[in-house]
């Protein structure tokens, strides 16, 4: 009765992808469905969901295949593991039951893995076996007897090599046999099995004798593994070692990222060049050239620091460090009542919130996704470089501290400093007043072990960063951007008038009112309208600021031209208020989208909005009065 | 003749064997969990690591795989030193 409420557009078998988190299963997807995947959510939760298709060779005939989310059993505890559990069970909405389920086991460690497949078998699914990294098993010298193996489970076990492009075909020839001469979908009862309660001890049991009478019942040590963590997991040793992958990590962002960077703001402004001789109309220029062009080119910009930073976090989590690292960093965000699991989120902060806040999906834990969601904002992403540059080389004298230290690196890396301080205040309040946050939540996180990282895999999870993050462009931040544009250009001024047009705009008016409020942080009326266009991607600030002052915004080499005139202008009190503004401000409305959008509601976006609000205004405030009362202003 | 301890307490890099899980009430769910990840009577445990400050979190290899616990996680673990 079940299935014939269900409505599908697409009538192909389905295949579930099943597995402990670690056993290969990703790289297992990869291979069958090359590039040929849809990620997206499941319906009502941020789980991602990833489908591809495998052809079965005949024109027409293909084989959806679904890759669940990891997990250690059945049993649903987070937020993946219930996914998991109710796509088994055919409850999952707006989803069909998989026809089949491929169970992934770690050859290595038969002794854990084993346990998932069995529950999945005990819900009536027809299963395989995925025997993965067999290579790595017979390595160590473990031989496992597939046929045996078969023969005392009761399911079909095929070895597989995940990483190796053809130690998939096996799975792949099996699929292919299994479901060409099979038009119609296998029967498949449902089971409504109890929620998997007592056989846990008894799988234990059952997976130990047949072991045993496979002769795999004695542990293989993973020497290399071992003798890596030994230095990597040393209590002295590790987290330099840890200091030094961040450093490098960092480094690479920034110097990698300069040339691709540079060929996107010329190609951007050539493009908007072009299009200003095209088109005729003012307004329409206006639109399509600092409204279109400019908006999205600006957000472009920051794609190859954010892939530069993904890979390396693909690289550093394909291999195994990640978790190690997260490890280490435990204690540390244990003191602000974090885990370690929400390092990786605040890592990729640093490129940019957006895919920060993306990736803190992966943090079972609610409160500790939430938290993590709400200080992400506050590292110091790329785009707020642009404008700390523009400010500390008009502000800030280029001398020498201490004879090696130059101020203006000194004065950014403060800044940066401000931002992670400012997250850890923020989480160690969320801490020490809120019931949930004094808990200690369990850490139970494997180590796998180290791998080489391959480039299939890692080109894979590369696209779909490079594609959500387009997609956004494409949509949220277009939208926001033409908005603004809007609010700067009307209503237009008119013919008496002999000031900058964007004075007498929505955003002028909106930027005089707001001078009042930000009077006493040091703000003119210039900054206030400057903030406005800022909101669209932080760094327009600089030539937003270029067009209040009443200089071209397209030249190329703003910062030169603009800075001196900035230096004249300002204080330095209210230079010095207005970094620190940028610190924490909540600058950026396509991170308040993505806020929204992950955590399904308004709530979170405006307690952010005005947490954030609140605590820049308080430091910009503290800044500038400090700063005049040093004589400063 | 054999001792028991709590796994929190087994010094580094000794062989013990999981003896029981102890199911306090209110941490029933974490015991499972444990369970889940291997922690089941009979299975070679190892300290590997233990942080600088308190050792706490530690990494514990459980039969073939390696995991990162906490004390308060360590401390539901009972193991012996023969198997």
């Amino acid at each position: 009765m079940q299935t014939a409420t269900l409505h599908f557009v697409d009538h192909s078998p389905m295949v579930a992808l099943i597995g402990n988190p670690n056993c290969g299963k990703t790289a297992i997807f990869n291979a069958l469905t090359g590039s040929h995947q849809k990620v997206a959510n499941y319906a009502g939760v941020t789980v991602e969901r990833k489908e591809g298709k495998l052809s079965l060779g005949e024109p027409g005939k293909t084989l959806r295949i679904l890759d669940l989310p990891g997990a250690y059993s059945l049993y649903p505890r987070s937020l993946d593991e219930r996914v998991t559990h109710d796509v088994l069970k055919g409850l999952a909405a707006g989803e069909k039951r998989p026809d089949l389920a491929v169970c992934v086991v770690d050859a290595t460690n038969l002794r854990r893995t084993l346990k998932l497949a069995l529950a999945v078998q005990r819900l009536g699914l027809p299963c395989v076996l995925a025997l993965n990294m067999s290579d790595l098993a017979e390595k160590r010298g473990l031989h496992i007897d597939p046929q045996a193996l078969s023969a005392h489970l009761g399911m079909p076990v095929i070895p597989t090599v995940g990483i190796q492009a053809q130690g998939v075909a096996p799975l792949k020839a099996h699929l292919i046999e299994r479901f060409l001469n099979n038009p119609a979908p296998l029967q498949t009862p449902i089971v409504n099995a109890p929620l998997d309660d007592a056989p846990d001890s008894h799988d234990a049991q059952r997976i130990q004798r047949i072991l045993r009478e496979l002769g795999l019942d004695h542990i293989q040590p993973d020497t290399l593994s071992e003798q890596i963590d030994h230095w990597v997991l040393h209590p002295l040793w590790g987290p330099i070692i840890l200091g030094f992958v961040l450093f490098v990590v960092f480094q690479a962002v920034f110097a990698l990222a300069i040339t691709p960077m540079a060929l996107i703001k010329d190609a951007s402004v050539a493009l908007g060049d072009y299009c200003a001789s095209m088109i005729d109309s003012e307004l329409l220029r206006s639109l399509v050239v600092d409204g279109l062009v400019a908006g999205v080119g600006g957000v472009l910009v920051f794609l190859p620091q954010i892939l530069i930073l993904f890979f390396f976090i693909l690289v550093l989590e394909e291999s195994g460090y990640l978790p190690r690292a997260a490890y280490l960093l435990d204690k540390l965000m244990g003191s602000v009542g974090l885990s370690g699991r929400s390092f990786i989120p605040l890592l990729s902060s640093f490129a940019c919130a957006i895919p920060g806040i993306m990736a803190a999906r992966t943090i079972s834990n609610t409160r500790d996704r939430w938290v993590t969601i709400m200080i992400a904002p506050l590292m110091t992403c790329s785009a707020r470089l642009p404008v700390y540059t523009l400010l500390i080389s008009a502000f800030i004298p280029q001398t020498l501290v201490a004879g090696t230290f130059s101020l203006r690196g000194l004065v950014l890396f403060a800044l940066y400093l401000m931002g992670i301080a400012g997250a850890m205040l923020v989480a160690w309040l969320l801490k020490r007043f809120t019931s949930e946050g004094s808990l200690t939540r369990p850490l139970m996180m494997e180590l796998p072990s180290y791998h080489w990282p391959t480039a299939k895999n890692v080109a894979i999870g590369l696209w779909q960063r490079a594609k959500i993050f387009l997609n956004r462009v494409g949509g949220v931040i277009l939208l926001l951007t033409l908005l603004l544009w809007f609010l700067a250009s009307f209503p237009l001024p008119d013919e008496h008038f002999h000031g900058q047009p964007i004075e007498v705009s929505f955003a002028g008016l909106l930027g005089h009112a707001l001078a009042h409020v930000f009077e006493p942080i040091g703000f003119n009326w210039q900054i206030s309208i400057a903030l406005i266009p800022g909101m669209a991607a932080r760094e327009v600030v600089v030539s937003a600021l270029g067009t209040v002052y009443a200089l071209s915004s397209q030249a190329g080499d703003i910062t030169s031209t603009l800075g001196p005139m900035l230096a004249q202008s300002w204080s330095l009190a209210s230079a010095l208020s207005l970094m620190v503004w940028f610190v924490f401000a909540p600058q950026c409305l396509s991170t308040i989208a993505t806020v929204r959008r992950e955590t399904n509601g308004w709530r979170m976006p405006l307690m952010m909005l005005s947490y954030l609000f609140i605590l820049a205004y308080a430091a910009s405030f503290i800044t500038y009065r400090l700063a005049l009362s040093l004589g400063l202003g | 003749m054999e001792t028991y301890q709590s796994l929190a307490k087994l010094p580094k890099l000794e062989k013990a064997w999981v003896k029981t899980l102890r199911p306090q009430a209110s941490q029933n769910l974490l015991a499972r969990q444990l369970e889940e990840i291997g922690f089941v009577p009979g299975e070679q445990v190892q300290v590997l690591s233990k942080a600088l400050i308190g050792g706490d979190p530690m990494v514990v290899r459980v039969g073939q795989s390696t995991f990162a616990l906490r004390q308060a996680e360590a401390q539901l673990i009972e193991v012996t030193q023969e198997p």
